[in-house]
């Protein structure tokens, strides 16, 4: 089985073919494909909830795969835990960084598979091979006896890297390394990657900064909705701008309902001024009219989702005002923007919006049971016919208003939230990834029901990932760029293209 | 399917637990026939579980909301030493008998609105918040009392509280009261909803716009309260406040509470589990002590049910998750 491809192309050393994962009420995974060679850095793209942590906590051992074949050398292997995965040569570095803060780098790297005679540690051993392996990342500075917790970010990411090596790792998954590294330090991880690879080891690396992937990348996988889009796409051959269409663009089109237009004199709801938090985002104006959708538009990590948790007072706006009808919001108070008259529908649906083991009707009535109560006795009745009566207008399916929420799709997890300000009446809806998890079918839906709410004279305003979606959805678009609102109009005057183009125009800046 | 199925949840676990206690019963009237089986018998069991019992009520809303409160013992020790000064009986020898237990009530809802305050603004874990009130109270109470038992001698206090109506001590209920209105609170009242949706998710209950801190502090109010209402029932058994009074009383409350089938992490709570699961520890204590068995061994059936228990919920909650799928 070790015959060499008569073609030349170098045998892959890992191959995933047709990985299904499915959780209760979701697949999470849904056809991924991945070759990796030796020697090579693979990066993987997608937006967030595309697939990739699911995807690399099924090599990891962290999940079994529903369906789909894992080969190694060519060779099928079941990957049962994490023990296993390390044992085939797969280590994996978490964007979380897992190391033991109280424990010394040495011990760290040793975690697991302690060098030890009949229980006693042989401690030297253990630190003249961490000043080895460090030595050979490039980081002699580091003592093997350092406790961990003492150590930067950039140490910790060595450490754990370290531990990869310790175990013979033949191929090192990285999520997002880059994301807790200063500049420097991204390009002493640059070195250190390159390095690996010269002797032979896989790098997958996992980013969401394209010039980073451009730097450092041999080949490129993309993924979408929980699927392979594009494989092993060659950097060198690739424009960033195909990538992000890979990434943002629509693989179906969607009908998007029609656009009534919004009335001239039709009165401002929602007023943002100059709206900033700290470092993430800054200088953010907007006005909302009753009737319209607004859209932001940008990439991951663009400050979009937190332009609006801010708004909501979820978090606490360091500049800035937000009005509503005029009236002033206090910063960073949730229940006095909810009592204006504001709805968040938010971007992490199952952690932050839904009661999972609660039924459906008590998560449609989360915002509103005080009101429906009666002097504080509850009416659950009347909770349950409110509930029962959103569920029908959304045709949220099954229609049963009491199993529980952790039953339900994506989508009509979706629908549940949108009921829950649909029962409370809302002035201003705001939608971060509206359409996240949600089935291709479920999503034409979903977009009428947003219109539908905005023609019933809500002010709305929509954050997506997918650029079409916003554009097509929305009234008016805002396109955000580290930070910055970098473009302002009509949705139907500028089209993806353009919208790309400023999003790179501000990254690059 | 899965209606029925989510609803058969509880249903089983309630079952376990009546099963449980009558299992306790019959090896009560196998052991010691007449001694346990006797209406004499029963009354000094509920007796006995009343300070429990209406501590653990209290307990059951704070362990809902995703909450610990270990000073609920220091408390009932302190509140009952401050309604047994010298002053408040006097107090209570020259204004009425209420003072007694308007007292212990003051103490313990104060006591346990600290601990709301440091856990909600102070963003202090609850557990190390309501361990450091443990400590201060139990201190308080030391000095307070001079490490004295403090004898009550207001007898207007006593007619109330060691009164028989309908030949049931008032102390057994006050338990039964307690029960019934933490049964409604969790269950039909806003408040309730409340309590279950911030230990769900709190995040969650933030962004739909629940005054989750607010929240945080009424319930530690509301422990603190329960212990207030456990101290009087404990000076009412004792006819005296002692510094040392419902020491370890928390962990036999988070017991019951978490046998009677209340999750830890929150997001469930049930009264009536917790209700049997007081009556499960205090018949097993009755069972003990009518056979002349070693306390010792009776601390260890106490380790072992609360074992069983947990291990039958964590069984039930994966089979639940499995079957709603």
């Amino acid at each position: 089985m070790v015959d060499v491809d008569p073609s030349g192309v170098e045998q892959p050393l890992l191959r995933m073919r047709g990985i299904v994962k499915e959780f209760p009420g979701a697949r999470a995974l849904d056809g991924v494909d991945l070759e990796v060679r030796p020697g090579e850095v693979h990066c993987l793209l997608g937006q967030n909830g595309a697939g990739k942590s699911t995807l690399i906590k099924t090599l990891a051992g962290a999940h079994q795969p529903t369906a789909g074949e894992i080969l190694i050398d060519e060779e099928p292997v079941v990957i049962a835990n994490p023990v296993a995965a390390l044992r085939l040569g797969i280590a994996t570095i978490y964007q979380e960084l897992d190391v033991v803060d109280g424990l010394t780098v040495a011990e760290n790297i040793y975690l697991g598979h302690e060098l030890a005679t009949g229980g006693v540690s042989r401690r030297s051993e253990a630190a003249r091979n961490t000043r080895k392996i460090l030595d050979r990342l490039g980081h002699k500075e580091i003592s093997p006896h350092r406790e961990v917790g003492s150590l930067p970010a950039a140490g910790k990411q060595i450490v754990q890297l370290a531990r990869a090596l310790s175990r013979d790792a033949r191929v090192v998954i990285m999520d997002e390394p880059s994301a807790v590294l200063d500049s420097e330090e991204v390009g002493n991880l640059h070195r250190i990657v390159r390095e690996l690879t010269a002797d032979g080891v896989a790098v997958v690396y996992i980013s969401h900064r394209l010039e980073e992937i451009r730097q450092l990348g041999d080949r490129i996988t993309v993924l979408k909705d929980g699927r392979t889009v594009a494989e092993s796409l060659v950097v060198a051959d690739t424009p960033t701008k195909e990538l992000i269409q890979l990434m943002t663009g629509r693989t179906v089109e969607y009908a998007f309902p029609d656009r009534p237009g919004v009335a001239e004199d039709a009165e401002p709801v929602l007023e943002v001024e100059d709206l900033g938090l700290g470092t993430v985002f800054s200088d953010v104006s907007l006005t909302v009219r009753a009737g319209e959708i607004v859209g932001l538009a940008g990439l991951v990590g663009s400050g979009r989702s937190e332009i609006l948790e801010t708004i909501y007072g979820a978090r606490r706006a360091t500049s800035g005002t937000v009005r509503v009808g005029g009236k002033r919001l206090r910063p960073g108070v949730v229940d006095a923007a909810v009592a204006a008259g504001i709805g968040l529908c938010p971007e992490e649906r199952k952690s932050q919006g839904l009661l999972l083991d609660e039924p459906v009707y008590r998560n449609i009535t989360l915002s509103t049971f005080s009101r429906i109560a009666r002097g504080g006795l509850l009416d659950e009745g009347a909770e349950r016919a409110a509930a029962r009566e959103q569920v029908e207008a959304l045709d949220l399916r099954p229609a049963g208003v009491d199993r529980n929420a952790r039953t339900l799709s994506g989508g009509n997890q979706q629908k549940a939230l949108l009921a829950r300000w649909l029962v409370h009446g809302c002035r201003v809806l705001l939608l971060d990834e509206p359409t996240r998890g949600v089935d291709v079918g479920a999503r034409s839906e979903i977009y009428n029901l947003i219109r539908r709410l905005a023609d019933d004279g809500a002010a709305v305003i929509v954050v997506s990932s997918e650029i079409p979606e916003v554009l097509g959805l929305a009234d008016r678009v805002l396109v955000i760029s580290d930070g910055k609102a970098v473009h302002e109009g009509p949705a139907r005057e500028i089209d993806e293209h353009a919208v790309l183009d400023l999003v790179m125009e501000g990254s690059v800046a | 399917m899965s209606q029925r199925s989510a609803l058969m949840g509880p249903a089983l676990r309630m079952g376990g637990l009546v099963l449980a206690l009558i299992l306790l019963i019959v090896v009560g009237v196998a052991t010691a026939g007449e001694r346990f089986w006797s209406t004499g018998n029963l009354i000094t069991v509920l007796s006995l579980a009343a300070v429990t019992g209406v501590v653990s009520i209290g307990m059951t809303f704070v362990i809902t909301s995703g909450g610990i409160d270990l000073s609920v013992g220091a408390v009932v020790g302190l509140a009952s030493v401050w309604a047994s000064t010298l002053a408040t009986q006097y107090a209570a020898e020259d204004y009425g008998w209420w003072v007694i237990p308007v007292t212990a009530l003051a103490v313990g809802l104060v006591a346990g609105l600290i601990n709301g305050l440091l856990v909600a603004y102070g963003k202090m874990p609850a557990f190390m918040a309501t361990l450091a009130m443990l400590a201060a109270a139990r201190g308080l109470a030391e000095i307070i009392a001079g490490r004295q038992t403090q004898i009550v001698d207001v007898e207007p206090f006593f007619d109330v509280f060691q009164a028989r109506p309908l030949g049931v001590p008032t102390i057994v209920w006050i338990f039964v009261v307690v029960a019934a209105a933490g049964w409604f609170l969790l269950n039909r009242t806003t408040f309730g909803r409340r309590t279950v949706a911030v230990g769900g998710n709190p995040e969650a209950s933030r962004l739909a716009g629940i005054k989750i801190k607010r929240h945080t502090l009424y319930l530690y109010g509301l422990a603190g309260l329960t212990a207030g209402i456990g101290a009087v029932i404990l000076l009412a058994r004792t006819t005296a406040g002692s510094s040392t009074h419902g020491t370890l009383l928390e962990l036999d409350v988070i017991a019951a509470v978490v046998v009677g089938g209340t999750l830890l992490a929150g997001g469930r709570g049930t009264i009536t589990g917790t209700v049997l699961g007081v009556l499960i520890f205090s018949t097993l204590t009755n069972v003990f002590v009518l056979n002349n068995l070693d306390s010792s061994v009776q601390a260890i059936a106490k380790g072992a049910i609360i074992v069983g228990a947990v291990l039958l919920q964590q069984w039930f909650a994966s089979r639940e998750r499995v079957s709603t799928t």
